[in-house]
């Protein structure tokens, strides 16, 4: 689409903003209508924007599909790891009161931690679909 | 620690599943496979020998106290099952590393092993959890890993026979969910055992039975009851050896469980027997399934393919106890859980062994095996005679269980029925049996004994179905135990 500048330019201008209301969609979770899901997704569209106006080559030199399988499996991680850390604190699986001094502290990083990995993993697992989809190439590129 | 024993139980084979996708390394991500389900197993035995004394364990997620919160709830009946997957599962994973690496493509592996322990933890976690959304959500889990499973197999057709199992799978799920949302909408809340308070003064409303319909025809799907079966057959017919032997012992049994906890403690027994009167519609399934997927059996070529009908007869005999609605029946469906998961994994083991050494697991290619795979053969003779049931293994016991019940409940044709199967049973293990010992080898085509690492897991199962079908304390207690529980009976 070399010689399609207002798509081009209306691309770049939007996808920075994407990505921004990806994190606003994120950390506003807590409060409003939103969080890591809608927020991984929103993440995700960003990119495959980018790729279907400057195309799957340079989309794939940023992120690398080796790259979204990694996500995919660490955003689990981190979410079933907050588990741990609160179980070692001496409280129950994701009891999130243990994770500062007063539990209302606690309750508020504990879900920005595992919404933060179901961003990881819905952003890595949507991109290496539209891959797989795309590019018809395996995950390890 | 054996405070969160119940949590911890699902949470390690969880993070264990991306470690072994992130791990590229075959020998790896098999040994965390490897670890993750003896811890599950470990984890499976401390939770059933605390709940067999009648002790009910309850831990809340995240601090929140039922019924607000996830509660995950271990009785007899759930840590019977819990061991029964783990058990499989630790069996089947060391038995899996040489049958894989000759039949998954090898930069797929530790992709595969990743599913495998999702598969793992999400038959374990439908099987803890005391809310039912919790177990779809588990459902989900572990049939999207099983399809991605089955669709590693060797042969093309396992894409369309994963596709055709992803299909029926998803309407099945769905089925369920619709269903646990009309009970939501009706009750407000998704605790098992807040629901069992809440259902009685609710269950004249439409909603109630059109929401048992519902999940009725949703686990028939998932447990493959006649005629909801169709799915089965290809699925462990072209899916790699490993898997089948680890599904068809596992995912089908978590099933079944899945409608027993809805049925007699969701609902309880009362509605679901005497008020929809679904044991008129299990109990000809039943019968119809054991009669003719094993007549479908016999005409089988492909001895996998012949299995898998007979895992659908086998089926009909848990269900048949199911529906006889009485401690007896349900103790015989509990105990045939148990032992047809020992059963099945070994005669699936065992076509692995013969698939890695043939090539082709067909009628045809075994001719001359008894002498070539002499281990191999003896074992899948052991298991064919569990599964016909005879004396001094584990298919006796549930046998012996099932007729019993259904003399006690006067229904002696049942229990001929039964017995009809059983001979249908000694005629197809017999074809494979027959070619394996008295078809003449064909000449140098180096066929040898499968590799130890197949052959000691194998016979773990093999001596477990004798060991269980002479000493069946155990299992009898524990799965009377679970039944009285299901039933609302106190000892």
């Amino acid at each position: 689409m070399d010689d399609q500048i207002i798509l081009r330019l209306a691309a770049k201008t939007l996808i920075p903003f994407i990505l921004v209301f990806a994190l606003y969609v994120q950390f506003h979770g807590d409060y409003g209508p939103g969080g890591g899901f809608q927020a991984g997704v929103i993440f995700a569209a960003g990119f495959v924007l980018y790729a279907l106006v400057f195309g799957l080559r340079r989309t794939v030199q940023v992120m690398p599909p080796w790259v979204t399988l990694a996500c995919g499996a660490a955003g689990v991680l981190l979410y079933a790891g907050v588990g741990v850390v609160t179980m070692a604190l001496g409280s129950e699986y994701l009891n999130y009161n243990v994770l500062a001094h007063d539990p209302e502290h606690g309750q508020h990083y504990g879900i920005l931690l595992v919404e933060l990995g179901v961003l990881i993993t819905v952003f890595g697992v949507m991109l290496g679909m539209f891959y797989a989809f795309a590019g018809r190439r395996s995950l390890d590129g | 620690m054996s405070d969160h024993l119940p949590v911890l139980l699902v949470v390690v084979p969880l993070i264990a599943a991306p470690i072994a996708a992130l791990i590229r390394s075959v020998r790896l991500s098999w040994l965390i496979a490897c670890g993750a389900s003896w811890w599950a197993l470990y984890a499976a035995w401390g939770l059933l020998s605390r709940v067999r004394g009648g002790e009910v364990i309850s831990y809340a997620l995240g601090g929140w106290p039922a019924p607000y919160g996830i509660e995950y709830r271990v009785d007899a009946v759930n840590a019977w099952v819990i061991l029964i997957v783990a058990a499989i599962a630790s069996v089947a994973t060391p038995y899996a590393y040489q049958s894989v690496r000759r039949e998954v493509e090898s930069d797929r592996v530790s992709l595969f092993y990743s599913a495998w322990i999702l598969c793992l933890t999400g038959l374990l976690g439908i099987s803890v959890t005391g809310d039912v959304f919790n177990v779809f959500v588990f459902l989900e889990i572990s049939s999207l890993s099983a399809y991605a499973l089955i669709s590693l197999g060797q042969d093309r057709r396992a894409l369309t026979s994963a596709y055709q199992y992803l299909i029926m799978g998803s309407i099945g799920a769905t089925f369920i969910v619709i269903g646990i949302g009309l009970m939501y909408i009706m009750t407000g809340t998704l605790n098992m055992m807040d629901l069992s308070e809440r259902l009685p003064a609710v269950m004249d409303t439409r909603a109630i039975p059109v929401a048992f319909a519902f999940l009725t025809v949703g686990f028939s799907l998932k447990l493959a009851l006649f005629p909801l079966h169709l799915w089965l057959p290809n699925a462990y017919t072209f899916a790699p050896s490993a898997v089948t032997a680890f599904i068809a012992a596992t995912a089908t049994k978590v099933a079944v469980y899945m409608m027993l906890r809805f049925f007699f403690t969701v609902f309880g027994a009362a509605f679901a027997f005497d008020v929809m009167q679904v044991d008129l519609i299990l109990l000809p399934l039943a019968l119809v399934a054991i009669l003719s997927t094993s007549l479908v059996a016999i005409h089988q070529q492909n001895v996998k393919r012949l299995l898998a009908y007979s895992s659908v007869a086998q089926i009909g005999y848990m269900i048949l106890g199911v529906s006889l609605a009485s401690v007896a029946g349900l103790t015989a469906g509990l105990l045939h859980l148990f032992n047809h998961a020992l059963m099945k994994g070994a005669l699936f083991m065992a076509m692995g062994c013969v698939m890695y050494r043939v090539g082709s697991v067909r009628i045809d290619a075994m001719a001359g095996l008894g002498k070539k795979m002499p281990w191999t053969m003896a074992a899948f003779v052991v298991g064919g005679l569990s599964i016909i049931g005879v004396p001094l293994t584990v298919g006796f016991i549930s046998k012996w269980y099932l007729v019993q019940a259904a003399l006690a409940a006067g229904l002696w044709w049942v229990a001929a029925l039964v017995m009809v199967g059983s001979l249908m049973a000694v005629i197809y293990i017999w074809r494979v049996v027959e070619v394996a010992y008295l078809s003449p080898a064909p000449d140098g085509d180096g066929v040898a004994e499968a590799p130890l690492a197949m052959l000691i897991p194998l016979w773990v199962l093999v001596a477990a179905n004798v060991y269980f079908g002479v000493n069946a304390g155990l299992t009898t207690e524990v799965a009377t135990r679970a039944a009285e529980i299901l039933m609302g009976v106190t000892s």
